[in-house]
Parts: C-alpha cells; sequence; structure tokens
C-alpha cells in the first residue's frame, strides 16, 4: 500500500482536511458513497446542510495544483518498483493505462489496457466488469491516473492504485516496455465497427489479421464465407478449388461473376476478395484436394479451416486431415432448402467419423438422390460459417462444437441437434484404426465405382 | 403416435413429406414402423434390421447412439430426426436421378438457375416467379 499518512501535525489546514476526508473514506471501507461525512469543526459547520456540502468543499481549492493534491490525497499510490514486483506474483494487478492514444502507442507496461482518461467512465465497465480485480492505472507522471483512479472508485472498483511517476518513472528504471501492434488510421477506419464491439476491439481485430483460414472450395458456401472473412480482414485466406467458373455456379456463387465465366474459381475469388479488402493475402490452390496434396497445403498453417466442399471423398480427407494437423473445421452443408453448420474440433468434440464412420456405399449416397438447391441457402450456411470462423480466430462466443445446426430455409426454422464424441471413432478415439488418408472415388458419376482407390485423380468436385 | 422428421435427401422415399408419423414405443419399433409405411425408405436406411452406419436418429435432439441405441424410449411427443450423412449440394448434372437432357434442357433454358429448376417446388414455374418476365 502507498504512504499511510498520519494526521498533520503543522497548524497546514489544508493538508489537515485532506487527511481528515481520505481517513474518514478509509474507514468506512474505501468506498466514495452516499455516506454523510463527519463534520470537520475547523472547516465545516457542523450543522450546515451536509447533503449540500460535499467533501470537496472541505477545501479551498483554488488550482489545478490544489486539486490534483486533494485527488491524490483521496486515492492510494503505488510504486514503480512494487508494481514491478506485482506483475510477477502469481494473480498480477491489471494494468490500465488512461494516456492518449498516441502515447500509448509509443510504448506502454506489459499486457496493460489501455482506455483513454476521456472515456473511462463510458468504456471500464465492459472492459472490467469485475469491481473486485486489482487495479493500477497510471499515465505518464501519475497526475491523469490520480483523477482516474478517484473516478474508479466512484464507480464502485474497490481496489484500485495510482502508478507514482506513471509511465516516466517505470522507465526511468529500466522496466519492461511493450510497443503495441497498432491499426493504420485507414484500417481504422475500415474496421472501425469491429473496435466498437468489446468483445473485438483493436486487439482482436489485430488478432483476426493475423489469422489464417483455409477455406476448401469457392462455390456456393465459400463465397459468402470468403467474402465475409475478407471484409472482416482476416490477414491471410486460401482457397482450394480446381474447378472453372460455369453459368450454373452464378444463381449462388456471389464471390464470381458474369464476367469471369471460364476464369479458374480459385483465381476469380482472389480478385474479388482483393478488390474488398487489400489487408487479405489470398493464397490459391487451383488443385483438388487428395491425399497427395493435403499435407502440403494444410502444412502453410492455417487456424481454421471452412469445409464447403460438395462430395464425400473431399470431406472425409479434410476430416482425417484435419484431425492429424489439428486444425478445427467449420463443416456446412445444403441440400435443395435445407443446411447444416457444425464445428469440428480436433479432440475437442467430435469429428466428422464421430457422427459417420464410413462414407455411405456409392448407390445410397443421399446426396446423390437429386440435385438442386435454392440460390440464398448457401448464403445462409456460409455466413453461418464465417461466423463460426471468426469466432475461433478471435476466441469468442460458443462455437458449434458438438452441436449440429439444422437450418429449413422453407420453414424459416432453425433446429439444433448434439453431437458427441465416439470413443471408438476410427480416427479420434482412443484406439484409431485409420493411419492414412484415404482418398474416396466420387459417387455421384452416375456409375458406382468399384472400390475405394488410393490417390485417384479421376474425380472432379465442384464445392458447393 | 411420434413425429419423424425425413431429411431432405430421403424425401423422395416418403413422397415428398418432410415430416410423417410412425407407431412404437422405442427407437427400434418406431423404425420399423416407419419401414412398413415406406418401404422404400426402410431399404435406404436400414441394414440386416439394423440401423445403417451412415445414418443417425435423434431423440429430441439427442444421438440415439449416445442413449439406449435402437432401445431408445420415445416418447408420444418425441420429434425423431433422421440424419443421413450429406456431403453438400449435389450438383444437377451429377445427379443420376436425373436425365441427362432434363439438365442440359435446364440449362438451356435458364443458364444460371438449373439447380434451382430441379427442385421439386421450384421446379414448376418456381424460377420464373423469382425472375419476372420481361
Amino acid at each position: 500500500m502507498a504512504k499511510p499518512p498520519g494526521p498533520p501535525s503543522s497548524g497546514d489546514l489544508k493538508a489537515h482536511a485532506r487527511w481528515s476526508a481520505f481517513a474518514d473514506r478509509r474507514a468506512r471501507g474505501w468506498r466514495w458513497g452516499n455516506l454523510p461525512v463527519p463534520p470537520d469543526p475547523l472547516h465545516w459547520s457542523a450543522n450546515a446542510d451536509r447533503r449540500l456540502s460535499p467533501p470537496a468543499t472541505l477545501l479551498e481549492v483554488t488550482g489545478y495544483r490544489d486539486l490534483l493534491a486533494q485527488v491524490k490525497g483521496e486515492i492510494d499510490e503505488i510504486d514503480a518498483r512494487e508494481t514491478r514486483s506485482l506483475l510477477d506474483s502469481p494473480a498480477p494487478p491489471l494494468l490500465l493505462d488512461v494516456r492518449e492514444r498516441d502515447e500509448w502507442e509509443e510504448g506502454h507496461l506489459p499486457a496493460a489496457l489501455h482506455i483513454p482518461r476521456g472515456s473511462l467512465e463510458s468504456r471500464v465497465e465492459s472492459r472490467v466488469p469485475e469491481r473486485d480485480r486489482e487495479i493500477v492505472v497510471y499515465c505518464s507522471a501519475g497526475a491523469r491516473s490520480a483523477f482516474a483512479a478517484k473516478t474508479l472508485e466512484e464507480l464502485g472498483y474497490a481496489r484500485v492504485r495510482s502508478l507514482a511517476g506513471g509511465f516516466t518513472d517505470w522507465k526511468r528504471n529500466g522496466f519492461p516496455v511493450e510497443l503495441p501492434q497498432t491499426l493504420a488510421p485507414e484500417q481504422r477506419q475500415r474496421y472501425s465497427r469491429h473496435l466498437l464491439i468489446p468483445e473485438v476491439g483493436e486487439a482482436g481485430q489485430l488478432r483476426l489479421l493475423e489469422s489464417r483460414v483455409l477455406l476448401i472450395g469457392a462455390g456456393g458456401l465459400g463465397s459468402p464465407a470468403s467474402l465475409y472473412l475478407a471484409a472482416a480482414g482476416v490477414g491471410r485466406l486460401g482457397i482450394v478449388d480446381d474447378d472453372v467458373v460455369d453459368a450454373t455456379n452464378l444463381q449462388r456463387q456471389i464471390v464470381h461473376s458474369t464476367a469471369r465465366l471460364g476464369e479458374p474459381k480459385a483465381e476469380s475469388a482472389k480478385r474479388t476478395l482483393a478488390e474488398l479488402n487489400p489487408d487479405v493475402e489470398v493464397l490459391t490452390y487451383r488443385e483438388r484436394l487428395t491425399s497427395e496434396n493435403v499435407d502440403r497445403i494444410l502444412d502453410e498453417g492455417w487456424d481454421v479451416i471452412v469445409d464447403g466442399a460438395d462430395n464425400f471423398p473431399t470431406r472425409y480427407l479434410v476430416n482425417d486431415a484435419s484431425v492429424w494437423h489439428g486444425i478445427p473445421v467449420v463443416h456446412g452443408s445444403i441440400f435443395r432448402f435445407e443446411g447444416q453448420v457444425t464445428v469440428f474440433k480436433p479432440h475437442d468434440g467430435p469429428c466428422y467419423r464421430c457422427l459417420f464412420a464410413e462414407p455411405p456405399p456409392p448407390e445410397l449416397a443421399p446426396s446423390c438422390a437429386e440435385g438442386g438447391v435454392l440460390g440464398v441457402l448457401p448464403g445462409v450456411v456460409g455466413s453461418l460459417q464465417a461466423n463460426e470462423a471468426l469466432k475461433l480466430a478471435l476466441g469468442a462466443g460458443d462455437p458449434l462444437v458438438g452441436r449440429l445446426l439444422l437450418f429449413d430455409a422453407l420453414s424459416a426454422t432453425f433446429t439444433e441437434v448434439a453431437l458427441r464424441r465416439d470413443p471408438a471413432c476410427p480416427v479420434c478415439g482412443e484406439s484409431p484404426t485409420i493411419t492414412e488418408y484415404i482418398d474416396y472415388v466420387e459417387f455421384c458419376q452416375g456409375r458406382p465405382p468399384a472400390e475405394q482407390v488410393s490417390g485417384s485423380a479421376e474425380t472432379r468436385g465442384e464445392a458447393e | 403416435m411420434s413425429v419423424v422428421r425425413i431429411p431432405p435427401t430421403l424425401r423422395s422415399e416418403t413422397g415428398g413429406e418432410k415430416q410423417v408419423v410412425a407407431d412404437g414405443g422405442t427407437v427400434r419399433e418406431v423404425i420399423v414402423d416407419l419401414a412398413e409405411r415406406f418401404p422404400s425408405l426402410g431399404t435406404q436406411i436400414l441394414e440386416d434390421g439394423d440401423l445403417a452406419p451412415f445414418v443417425n436418429v435423434y431423440v429430441e435432439g439427442e444421438d440415439v447412439r449416445t442413449l439406449e441405441g435402437l432401445d431408445t424410449e420415445v416418447d408420444e411427443a418425441a420429434t425423431v430426426i433422421l440424419l443421413p450423412a450429406m456431403a453438400g449440394g449435389s450438383p444437377a448434372e451429377r445427379a443420376p436421378h436425373l436425365a441427362q437432357e432434363e439438365v442440359v434442357q435446364a440449362a438451356e433454358t435458364a443458364p444460371h438457375c438449373p439447380r434451382e429448376k430441379v427442385g421439386p417446388s421450384l421446379r414448376s414455374g418456381g424460377n420464373r416467379t423469382l425472375r419476372p418476365a420481361r
């Protein structure tokens, strides 16, 4: 704790009044509440109406220095050395930087939270909901933080101290300083609606800009998913698709356009996404995912995979690879008016093989029964996939792990069913029986494959 | 009578019905009753009298494999959901049930919309409604 002041011995009335108010607040348990302040015989008539005489009138505040001195007398301070040692304790205090943005950008205390003094009152409750959290608030020299500490106490924060000497003294001691990675002004503008959400904010946006999402397919599902992920500022997107834009795609595959007919989908998507957001780096893989290339593509390093494939061979390949690479998969599928979304997070929740250990036999593969999909359906399902991918990248909310969301466009209803891990799962179960990639043969060619073959290149799929 | 929700990929076996009713106190009885009412559905979802491995059954949102399997009790008011593996939207040109001419024709008459053309709810003029005549 900072200086435990005793009553001043001299005849300094101001000092005495300061101490009196301070000691009184301590006696009341650190709350700057509405309790009446005991009368001070030196300055305050015991008969005065106390409700009209707040404690500040104890003093004759004639200027900033007086006010600062008074406020400093009312709060607790901590020095740089003690703060430094607290940071190594098992429960370090929250460091709160109340300086202006340009000061913050030149360096701050490690892991500090930044709320400029001017918006402290309006923003602190959402950023620091716990009122009993131990907080060390600092500015450049300890003045603004003193006022901030007082404000925080008034807001009900019970364990607040102001860093005496502030950031200047911290640096003078040679203690560690973190240089923040920050958004450029145009990025701050572009992502302003994200920055306004506490769950995203600048740190979240920076996280998105550093995250990497691999999209399997630039078709019906990959179109809205890639557009929203690029718009959101996901720093790197990978697109695996070996198909070219076809007229029949344009009813739903909104990342492409009439002018792109005949162009490779991966390149067409890359052009659209680059026009939407130059912050995003797009890697294209104009190849069909197979056992031969899946490791090479996944080794590029991805945080999340968005699976928008339309065929079983790719689904199973993506699943097995994601389990072995430990990458969560946002799975989406669509059929006519209905869609499904879930998140397969390896070892945290079930994988696709926990649900369906093996693909159905070709003659019974239900997805081959009949085609057709309402154009907007992949828009809904692909957007839900983007939503899940963003949540996973941000570490926010409850992703659809262990839950399958079913969407029926005709009745406009969502239904959820529970998915659980299968201890006997051949890939992520207790004793896996599948340990290398299987290239299943495409089912929907109108001819049943005689057998499962490895490394088959004759299948060609179009992503949904 | 329990309500059984039929997945879109199996609706051709129930005459297009999205949900049907079936009798039975357990999942097994419900499935058997369902197979009697819709024999072709039975051949799709049953394998040697057991549930095919690529079809999952949910009772009140829970996978019966995590409950009592086919012996899971089914309440009168319960909803049973059949959920087969679904790969995605299957392109119409690869659908074996469609005559090739039908797909080609659809592609020629409305080059952007063959997938909507083949859905039964849209097939009869549905896409014309989406694209007003000029």
